[in-house]
């Protein structure tokens, strides 16, 4: 039989400042790390979120993004006749070609320089991918030296508001447009026409083109077939995989850093756990001896104190947690390092982090509280009910 | 009356530095159902160790202790306990109540070993505290009794589980002249009206006069 919660609660209590201080040690360990999850989390959902399942995305075989990559003529005539396109409504192929290149303009705030990704796409783009909202003003015409921004860009960049002016490529393009995709990382674009872009742009050629298939399950076997012929030197990816394949690295660097950096500072919230734990079991040796004279079994005795100390690890958790969900707040501004453009997004707390930071918590608890715990399951009734 | 504590060859050596230091020589005792028994003798002489032993929370170096039928100087660390438990109602010098429970916990604390359920329990520990006198102390903490009170609730922690020793450790040894007589009156009225066996330890002559039977301790030898 367990020695009763109540006590283990109220005999915390009774050592106010103590479990105050250990608690806010772990609170902000917990801090450190629920936001460095939620940071890479946040991330990747932007890159993920701009692409979807049903598209296909062609690039340079061995170039890991659009950026570093081009579609010869012959490549781009065999995939714009792939049986495997979805037909929209009015019966037209699902297919675009875009090209993408970085410009770099000043920011708002600091009016130092950054990189933005600039898009030339097709008509057909608009219905390709996914989710694409202008919010105010409306989309540039083909045919003219207009643009659409996204909103990330446009609160951000010098010259990128509505009805301002962006020079690149030796032209000067109006901003009519601004859009939202749903938070992806295409807000962090600048959209126009890529028969104008091109050779603002100096390309002779796309720098990938995506399309629409009829049967997202035929995927691998689109693939293949693409992939057969000896002059289609591309690679073929779902689009989503694209952009999961591009966050990866950079929030698994956030993500290990961030733990490297938890563990580390996990050690001293550990310490100052196993610290008070001792100091309340030595200051508690007659209750527990008294305890044991009742009846209470060691292992009851050992699980009373984990417990105490496991309180005080899932109470700093939830301070943690809950200082840490209000980062989904703010915003942030990053370099997407695979394309080096300037990447706006924000911190994500999902089920899983929180499952992942209570049960970093609860082993905080668990090997703080462990070892104060055997030794006041150990103790010597008789020389502990003797001391005075 | 049969013997309900039975002890014989019982010695009792402590070891310090590969030094024994022998603190009990060679005692019998039998103590009989229903008895008030005092323990008396000089400090140092052996009264809390041979209590200790009684009770389960010591054992001897050579010789027997039974209770009833069972020989508890043969029991396991963790039976021993499920023994006490069932068997032994323990009073300390300095009550040993939980400072953060209040009456009426200190006293359910014991029961939490029975299977008794939460109403049972209420009813059991209602009765120990009216047997003590403190039925309107229910949810007074510790720290807000006097030391006498202190020691009733723990009187009715020893007696909430029907055990079959009482065994009390100088149970006047911390209090005034007027609680340490409420405290013994209390624990002979336990034995006079509730038949419970109860040995208890105690240098103070005047508590002593209280028991039914006496038996001096001296230099680790039972007169
Ligand atoms: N754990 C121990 N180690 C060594 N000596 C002890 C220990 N416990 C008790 N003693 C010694 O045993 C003797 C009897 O102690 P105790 O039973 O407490 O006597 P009393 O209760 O009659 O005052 C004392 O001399 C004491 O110092
Ligand atoms: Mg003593």
């Amino acid at each position: 039989m367990a020695i009763p919660l109540k006590y283990s609660i109220r005999s915390l209590l009774a050592r106010r400042m103590t479990m105050i201080l250990t608690v806010f040690g772990i609170t902000l360990v917990v801090f450190v790390f629920t936001a460095v999850l939620m940071l890479a989390t946040g991330l990747q959902k932007t890159l993920v979120g701009s692409g979807i399942d049903e598209n296909a995305i062609v690039i340079r075989e061995s170039s890991n993004t659009e950026i570093q990559s081009f579609i010869t003529r012959y490549q781009a005539g065999v995939i714009q006749t792939l049986p495997d396109i979805a037909l929209n409504a009015d019966g037209q192929s699902m297919v675009t070609g875009e090209v993408v290149a970085l410009i770099s303009k000043n920011r708002r705030d600091n009016s130092r320089p950054g990189n933005i990704m600039v898009r030339g796409i097709q008509p057909m783009s608009l219905s390709v991918h996914k989710d694409i909202n202008l919010t105010s003003g409306r989309i540039f015409e083909f045919g003219q030296t207009e643009i659409i921004v996204g909103k990330r860009i446009a609160e951000r960049f010098q010259g990128c508001g509505l009805g301002e002016t962006v020079t690149f490529g030796m032209t000067d393009w109006k901003v009519v447009g601004i859009f939202e995709t749903g938070g992806s990382s295409f807000e962090s674009e600048i959209w126009g026409d890529v028969e104008q872009f091109l050779p603002a742009l100096g390309r002779p050629v796309f720098s990938s083109m995506t399309f629409r298939l009829k049967d997202p399950a035929q995927f691998s076997q689109v693939r293949d077939r693409v992939k057969s012929d000896p002059r289609m030197t591309v690679d073929l990816k779902r689009e989503k995989q694209y952009y999961d394949d591009q966050s990866r690295q950079t929030a698994t660097f956030i993500r290990v850093l961030g733990i490297v950096i938890s563990v580390v500072f996990s050690l001293g919230a550990i310490i100052g756990a196993m610290i008070t734990m001792y100091a309340a079991v030595a200051n508690r040796t007659r209750e527990i001896a008294t305890m044991r004279a009742l009846g209470f079994q060691r292992p009851s005795i050992l699980l009373g104190f984990l417990t105490e100390s496991i309180v005080i690890s899932l109470v700093g958790g939830a301070l943690g947690l809950l200082a840490a969900s209000s980062l989904q707040l703010l915003r942030v501004s990053t370099i997407n390092w695979d394309t080096f453009s300037d990447l706006t997004f924000d911190f994500a707390l999902t089920p899983n982090i929180v499952v992942t930071v209570i049960i970093f918590s609860l082993i905080m608890g668990l090997l703080g509280g462990f070892l104060p715990a055997v030794r006041a399951s150990r103790i010597k009734i008789i020389e502990a009910l003797r001391a005075e | 009356m049969p013997a309900i504590v039975k002890i014989s060859n019982l010695s009792k050596s402590y070891r310090r530095d590969s030094i024994r230091i022998p603190v009990l020589e060679n005692i019998n005792l039998e103590v009989e159902a229903g008895d008030f028994l005092a323990l008396m003798g000089p400090s140092g002489s052996g009264k809390t160790t041979l209590l200790n032993m009684i009770g389960g929370i010591d054992k001897p170096s050579a010789g027997d202790v039974f209770v009833g039928d069972v020989p508890i100087h043969r029991l396991s660390d963790a039976a021993l306990a499920t023994w006490r438990a069932r068997h032994v109602g323990f009073v300390f010098q300095f009550y040993n109540l939980m400072p953060v429970l209040t009456a009426f916990e200190n006293v359910e604390l014991p029961l939490l070993l029975t299977r008794l359920s939460k109403t049972e329990r209420r009813k059991h520990v209602e009765l120990a505290l009216s047997i003590v006198g403190l039925q309107d102390r229910i949810n007074h903490y510790p720290r807000q009794l006097s030391g006498g009170q202190e020691q009733r609730v723990a009187i009715a922690r020893a007696l909430v589980t029907d055990p079959t020793l009482i065994l009390a450790d100088e149970p006047t040894g911390d209090l005034d002249k007027n609680s340490a007589e409420e405290v013994m009156t209390l624990l002979s009225q336990l034995n006079s009206q509730h038949g419970k066996t109860i040995i208890v330890v105690t240098h103070d002559p005047r508590a002593a006069d209280k028991a039914r039977s006496h038996r001096n301790l001296d230099k680790g030898e039972l007169a």
